[in-house]
């Protein structure tokens, strides 16, 4: 029974105490291996689970009522602390979502620049989920080595925009700074570095008893399942449907760039982590291209739209109509047209979708944003049951979610 | 006097509108321009009562009955080949229509073509959950119904998801109040020890940066420490306290000094970082 005056836990359909031989595990939010705040409730026969309850919300920040309330620019800092792992592939999303709202298209040097760093951020975030899988299954000096190389692209974005996690590198309509001198030469050392790095965790990993031991034959997604589950990116490809947004559905630069889709039919762990490693290594090809294709683009950093976007910054000290108009932009904010858009872009995690209804006025009348992990925590509740305790672990760590964009 | 805000929308507003701008609105294409969209909605029109439907940023957009929206989405996976539900929620138009705009986002991985499903329901009405379709809407609606309170039939497990249970009211409502009430500052006293503990207590600090030198029971004092309720008011601040904190000989490690003991006279302030 409830107290009213008492604190008491109080946990809807569960009961602790049981006659049969369950037993109700709380899985989180506070474990390591949770990547955040998740709470798994599991229901264990031995080692077995039969029933797992994911309980998401504890990292809720409400930002939707935020973007809500906020002018389209002061609203994209904030998508930083979505997917927080790779923060330019939101920002990227979100620039692109509101210039298709407003039917602009961001110059070819800035597209070149955006693309860039969202590669790098993809690199960024497979690393990281790399090292994170890897400790939780048990490879700590895979965790170390993929740390040190995340800290090389780290040093790459700080060069560029002076941030290491939180980057609100892109601006809505391109982006704000060209690259420092000597930029695209670190980032060639660092994707000749990184490459044969890969195929050093490869060679660690791959052929290695215990890690086939724990990812082959766990978690696996079928292709009705995962379809039905709404999963998308790695997850999706994991499970043998070749869908990736920048080939099937092209956006930016990604229709002229030459890069392969790795595709798991294996359906498990191991099929997604084989994916994993070749999206690193088709992501180094990709920056590669990118660096040729800068060289032949002309200065222009944002797009040319004086009722949305502010000049450049020198026609604003200089000219009075740029500063007045400038003035406006920044203290109302911009006006796009009225009418809804739904743009989804490829981000490391699977599709990130932001759904914009706008209706005239300088906030937003609604956004969704469309978290790939918000999905992908949610077919926990089919996935775990019938597997071992210790494969919750793997399975978390394979799928690959953050919760700052499933809590949003 | 204190300016009036309307009560049914506490969103916050432009406060300056030049009263002949214009908001342009996004061209509403006529679905006969794509053949894929064309063919698509031909088949809906046949078998439902479509209301309206055009093409917006190239993006099919169809108004349907909210009472026959598993229907649809059943027709549209099973005939149409719109595999997957990407997204699913509302839009709140409770003070100008009375009730709210549900909208179904979905993907044809064949024709590499999006289709936005939506439909109207009434503040108070019930929803047909489609969660037996597409598995990715046991989240969203629950997401949904969390957010706007747009109740759910047939759904198997229709409880909020984001926020905590005991929640009161939903967030993204238009008249969800944007800053904290007076009496929230209470709830927790009241709920987990009374209201008669309210003295003791005291109000919760919802000052995130809120610092109190003179607190001794929640606020360390590094270098000028004092004991537990100390009253520094009444009894004057206290010496400076050294900062030793470690063993008198440093750590060891297998007889190797590992660790110097600090020594707060022979420390050093770096004026640049290395």
């Amino acid at each position: 029974m409830q107290h009213v005056n008492k604190l008491k836990p109080f946990f809807e359909n569960i009961s602790f105490e049981r006659e049969d031989n369950t037993m109700i595990v709380n899985f989180g939010p506070q474990h390591p291996s949770a990547h955040g705040q998740l709470r798994l409730i599991l229901e264990l026969q031995g080692e077995e689970v039969i029933k797992a309850v994911p309980d998401v919300g504890y990292l809720h920040r409400g930002m939707e009522k935020m973007a809500e309330n906020m002018i389209y620019n002061e609203f994209l800092p904030t998508t930083d602390r979505m997917d927080y792992i790779a923060a330019t592939s939101n920002n990227y999303g979100f620039a692109l979502a509101v210039e298709k709202l407003l039917g602009i298209e961001a110059p070819r040097r800035a597209e070149v620049i955006r693309t860039m760093l969202v590669e790098l951020n993809r690199i960024i975030s497979h690393l990281f989920w790399l090292a994170t899988h890897a400790l939780d299954v048990g490879a700590m000096s895979v965790f170390l080595y993929c740390f040190r190389e995340r800290e090389f692209a780290m040093d790459l974005m700080e060069d560029y925009c002076g941030a290491r996690l939180t980057h609100s590198a892109v601006r809505i309509g391109g982006v704000p700074l060209d690259l420092p001198k000597g930029w695209l030469e670190s980032l060639e050392k660092f994707i000749a570095h990184v490459v044969p790095q890969v195929a050093m965790y490869e060679g660690l990993l791959t052929e290695n008893r215990i890690w086939k031991m724990r990812l082959e034959n766990v978690g696996i997604i079928s292709e009705e399942m995962a379809k039905s589950w709404g999963c998308s990116g790695i997850t999706l490809r994991g499970s043998g449907v070749k869908w990736d947004l920048r080939k099937e559905m092209p956006y930016g630069l990604y229709s002229e760039l030459d890069f392969d889709v790795p595709v798991s039919y294996a359906c498990d762990s191991y099929g997604r982590y084989l994916c994993y490693m070749e999206e690193i290594r088709q992501s180094a090809k990709i920056l590669t291209q990118l660096i040729t294709m800068y060289k032949d683009t002309s200065s222009e950093l944002m797009a040319h739209a004086p009722e949305y976007i502010s000049a450049p910054k020198e026609q604003i000290m200089t000219q009075n109509y740029s500063l007045m108009q400038h003035f406006v932009l920044v203290t109302q904010g911009m006006r796009p047209p009225v009418g809804e858009v739904y743009v989804a872009t490829e981000s490391p995690k699977g599709e990130l979708g932001y759904y914009i209804c706008s209706d005239g006025t300088p906030y937003p009348y609604r956004i969704k944003l469309r978290a790939p992990s918000f999905w992908h925590t949610g077919i926990l509740q089919d996935l775990l049951p019938g597997h071992q305790l210790a494969d919750v672990v793997t399975i978390i760590g394979s799928l690959n979610i953050v919760f700052g964009e499933i809590d949003r | 006097m204190r300016k009036y805000t309307p009560k049914s929308d506490v969103q916050k507003k432009s406060y300056y509108n030049d009263r002949f701008h214009v908001t342009p609105e996004l061209p509403k294409g006529d679905v006969s321009n794509d053949e894929v969209f064309a063919k698509d909605l031909e088949t809906l029109k046949a078998n439902f009562a479509i209301e309206n439907a055009y093409i917006q940023r190239g993006h099919l957009v169809v108004f349907i009955d909210a009472k026959k929206n598993k229907e649809i989405i059943k027709f549209a996976k099973v005939e149409l080949g719109y595999d997957f539900l990407m997204e699913l929620s509302a839009l709140d138009y409770i003070s100008s229509r009375g009730g709210f705009e549900v909208f179904y986002e979905m993907l044809s991985t064949s024709k590499h073509k999006r289709m936005r499903l939506k439909c109207f329901v009434e503040l108070g009405e019930a929803i047909e959950s489609v969660e037996s379709i597409f598995r990715s809407a046991d989240w969203a609606e629950r997401e949904m119904y969390d957010m706007f309170g747009i109740k759910l039939k047939n759904h198997p497990y229709p409880k909020r998801i984001l926020m905590p249970d005991d929640w009161y009211d939903h967030p993204l409502r238009k008249t969800y109040p944007l800053q904290g009430d007076e009496a929230a500052q209470w709830y927790e006293v009241d709920k987990i020890f009374g209201k008669e503990a309210r003295d003791i207590i005291g109000a919760e600090i919802r000052d995130s940066a809120a610092i109190d030198r003179y607190d001794t029971t929640r606020f360390a004092r590094l270098g000028h420490e004092v004991p537990y309720g100390f009253d520094i008011q009444k009894e004057g601040e206290p010496e400076h306290t050294p900062l030793a904190y470690q063993e008198e000989d440093g750590v060891k490690l297998f007889g190797a000094r590992l660790i110097t003991k600090f020594d707060e006279k022979e420390s050093k302030v770096l004026d640049k970082r290395k």
